[in-house]
């Protein structure tokens, strides 16, 4: 051969970065695969992989110290022996806000407006009727009706439109008012939220959602959340909820003021709840939401991705007694939701026609029902629509299968006697 | 071994046994990496990339300069072509392509990526202007300029061969050469898919003129569209064997296929997990090439990040002004600024290590270790 040869270039075939830099030291094996940390890690990952509970030491271990290779296949094996059938779920449903008033100020939130202020609504029932019938047109099962902390709007008002949704849209279940909305109720109405719950199940309330625990961790609150229901009774109106005979998801709003630590902590509340009740039928997470916020000077830059991501891993190895992981494609985009669905998401949420909360805060990632379906089904997965309650309501399956109703979907079945189905 | 157990269970054993022990892969080795489990291969094609590069993740500064989107190569999964008097064709004058660089005269860039179409009037001192215009410019920068398409139009133009018109760019100006152009080199895509463009062993053999020239360059394919896993692993085998004979790549870097506004429409494209895949499988068959690049701008940063505990080491730079892409639906930034890039692959868990374009460190983020050239100072390299 007479061409030249890589050597008479001083091009070196297969030549090593290493060898390419001479002023660096010579290649490190990562921590996680090989390093100091690699003998915890390995017995984690096998107490994992043997369905072994870990304790919050271990959580934070392996939030700190494994590489997202590991933390996201952990959550595959944790996803994979809860659903065996390879099904991502989703629900088509759609956000109501009925008042964006709210007097509890949270700085993180974009969404609120004082009472009085210029843009503060309460949403007349002729457009909440509207916003229902295009729901019920495209087969909507739940509506998550969440607002602000009106000064004003007391059970009374909530059980009167409640009666009213569920007469004329008797299969879209009302999916509404988290903890701290339920607290506010129990002030206004100087009693017991126990009795609050009473009163909004026999209107018919279906479920309650799990928003408002931002990070159930006191020096957390506040900073962020000052005004806002406390760690302990968020936990107190959960346990109530779920003794009342509904069904309740968590939540976890990171990425701003709390420590690797107090994620734990967050995610140690939870479980310990849900050993007592088993209340809580999902675990949905997001970052922090930061542009345009009104206290924005208080947090520090939006979380990456890679930070929700090994969070969200985490929590499906950590919450091994709930049985569902929501992805949030809202707040991270489609791609990252699917790599969610390797790393122990089994759940899409919502199709959320609309999402005034967290899209008030620069962030609009809606995602048409199609589009959906077709990234579970490119990642691997079935797309199957559910109820309110993790039920399959699916047509393309036949009949329904799993709780259809409150009724049966609740754990502490005789609570609910008397009241309506 | 983690990765042994990981192994056991999606059935590739003996490829985690070949690649403990740095033996070759074989193409049908190949075929099976496609096939198994993500996490397997994931976790092979990390121990490799951590046996390389340990936690070190390269990014650069750099600035993106498309001179023309006139183009007759008529790609079916291209939209950033155009025609001569179609609305939105433009080429830059030398002093335009100029102006682009003095314009980030106040950011520390080490590089300029410089592709385009193949518009068919421009001349054979065109090029050589450009070049000499953005050295101009900022002499500092590096000039990485012209696929293996490109310089193929531009020895025509010269109409001389190639290996005598490279020392004229390289004396113009011309550092480096970008990977873009190879698609997939398979004859049946080639013919299906941009069969006026040259084929995929001409590419290869432009690749090794530049390097038997002295010149450095990236590789890459095009995934995701109608290539077969066969015809990928043989694009994947053929860059590795013109490696053994030249050493000149430094990087390989597969593009996402994006379907909007391209003639291919209706194909959706890669998923996320299908991303992953394509990096770990290069890091576990390009076992010669150095670096593996998730870039950032077309995998969005969530794959990125992810990407760099699959196989990558890379995620590109800062990418002032992103054209070929934006027009084929990313909707990423079209660029970002440095102290981002660095939280990024901080937030990933790797350390950062900022490099020229040569893969020179201009400053690493290594705790343990002291910085090595400090950030450049503006203007001065």
């Amino acid at each position: 051969m007479d061409s030249p040869t890589a050597a008479h270039l001083d091009l070196h075939p297969q030549t090593l970065p290493s060898d390419l830099h001479p002023g660096l030291p010579p290649e490190r094996a990562s921590r996680a695969t090989q390093g100091p940390y690699a003998p915890e890690l390995d017995r984690l990952a096998g107490k994992i992989e043997d369905g072994v509970r870990i304790t919050p030491e271990e959580g934070l271990y392996l939030h700190d110290h494994a590489d997202l290779l590991l933390l996201g296949r952990l959550a595959d094996t944790v996803r994979e022996r809860k659903h065996p059938e390879g099904r991502v779920t989703y629900i088509v449903d759609r956000n109501l806000n009925p008042t964006n008033v709210c007097i509890t100020d949270c700085g993180f939130c974009a969404f609120y407006r004082r009472p009085g202020a210029e843009g503060a609504y309460v949403m007349e029932r002729p457009e909440l009727h509207r916003r229902m019938q295009e729901l019920a047109d495209l087969g909507g099962r739940q509506v998550l009706m969440q607002g602000g902390h009106h000064p004003r709007l007391k059970t009374a008002w909530w059980c009167e439109l409640f009666q009213d949704l569920r007469q004329h849209f008797p299969l879209i279940n009302l999916h509404a008012l988290s903890a701290p909305e339920l607290d506010h109720l129990a002030k206004l109405d100087k009693r017991p939220v126990q009795e609050v719950l009473r009163d909004l199940i026999a209107a018919g309330l279906g479920s309650v959602p799990g928003a408002g625990a931002e990070m159930l961790v006191e020096r957390v609150r506040a900073i962020i959340a000052p005004k806002k229901t406390t760690t302990d009774r968020w936990l107190a109106v959960h346990r109530a909820v779920h003794e009342a005979g509904l069904r309740s998801s968590a939540t976890m709003m990171f990425g701003h003021v709390e420590t690797h630590a107090e994620r734990i902590e967050h995610m140690e509340r939870l479980r310990a709840l849900q050993d007592e009740t088993g209340g809580f039928t999902a675990f949905a997470c997001w970052t922090m939401q930061p542009e345009g916020v009104p206290q924005q000077e208080l947090y520090p830059r939006k979380a990456t991705p890679g930070t929700y991501l090994r969070v969200q891993a985490l929590a499906r190895i950590y919450l091994d007694n709930i049985d569902n992981m929501q992805t949030s494609y809202v707040t991270q985009g489609l791609k990252a939701a699917q790599m969610t669905l390797r790393m122990g998401c089994n759940d899409f949420g919502g199709t959320m026609l609309e999402e005034n909360v967290v899209s008030a805060a620069g962030c609009f990632n809606l995602a048409p029902i199609e589009k959906l379906e077709q990234q579970i089904r490119r990642a691997g997965f079935t797309p199957v629509r559910r109820n309110s309650w993790y039920g399959l309501d699916d047509a393309r399956l036949g009949a329904p299968s799993g709780p259809k109703n409150r009724a049966e979907a609740a754990t502490h079945k005789g609570a609910l006697s008397g009241g309506v189905a | 071994m983690r990765l042994l157990r990981t192994a056991e269970r999606a059935g590739i054993t003996d490829l985690a046994h070949k690649v403990l022990a740095g033996e070759r892969l074989s193409r049908a080795d190949g075929v099976r990496l496609y096939q198994a489990d993500l996490y397997a291969v994931g976790e092979l094609a990390n121990y490799v990339r951590e046996r390389l590069h340990g936690d070190r993740t390269y990014f650069n500064v750099n600035q993106h300069v498309n001179y023309t989107n006139i183009c007759n190569k008529l790609c079916r999964f291209c939209a950033f072509q155009r025609l001569p008097n179609q609305e939105g064709a433009y080429w830059m004058t030398p002093e335009q392509v100029g102006q682009k660089i003095t314009a980030q005269l106040h950011q520390p860039v080490t590089e300029v990526h410089m592709v385009a179409g193949i518009h068919p009037k421009l001349d054979y001192q065109y090029y050589l202007d450009i070049l000499r215009a953005a050295k101009r410019a900022r002499p500092s920068i590096h000039v990485k300029a012209f696929t293996m398409v490109e310089l193929d139009q531009i020895a025509k133009k010269a109409k001389k061969p190639l290996q005598e018109v490279l020392p004229e760019l390289i004396e113009a100006g011309l550092g480096s050469c970008p990977g873009g152009g190879a698609e997939v080199f398979a004859d049946r895509v080639h013919q299906e898919s941009y069969h006026l463009k040259m084929s995929g062993e001409q590419w290869l053999e432009t690749a090794r003129t530049v390097h038997r020239a002295g010149l450095r360059s990236n590789c890459t394919m095009l995934h995701g569209h109608i290539e077969t896993i066969e015809e990928r692993v043989d694009h994947l085998d053929r860059l590795r064997l013109l490696q053994d004979e030249t050493g000149g790549f430094q990087t390989y870097i597969p593009l996402s296929f994006h379907p909007d506004n391209t003639e291919m429409a209706d194909i959706p494209g890669p998923t996320a997990l299908d991303e992953l895949r394509e990096i770990a499988v290069a890091r576990l068959l390009l076992d010669n090439i150095p670096h593996i690049k998730a870039y950032w701008i077309l995998m969005d940063v969530p794959v990125a990040q992810t990407a760099l505990a699959f196989g990558a080491d890379d995620v590109d730079g800062t990418v002032v002004e992103e054209k070929i892409y934006h027009e084929a639906g990313a909707t990423t930034p079209q660029e970002v600024a440095r102290e981002e890039l660095v939280r990024w692959i901080r937030d990933a868990g790797r350390v950062p290590v900022e490099r020229d374009t040569l893969y020179q460190v201009v400053w690493s983020g290594d705790p343990e270790q002291a910085q090595v050239g400090g950030a450049v100072p503006v203007g001065t390299r």
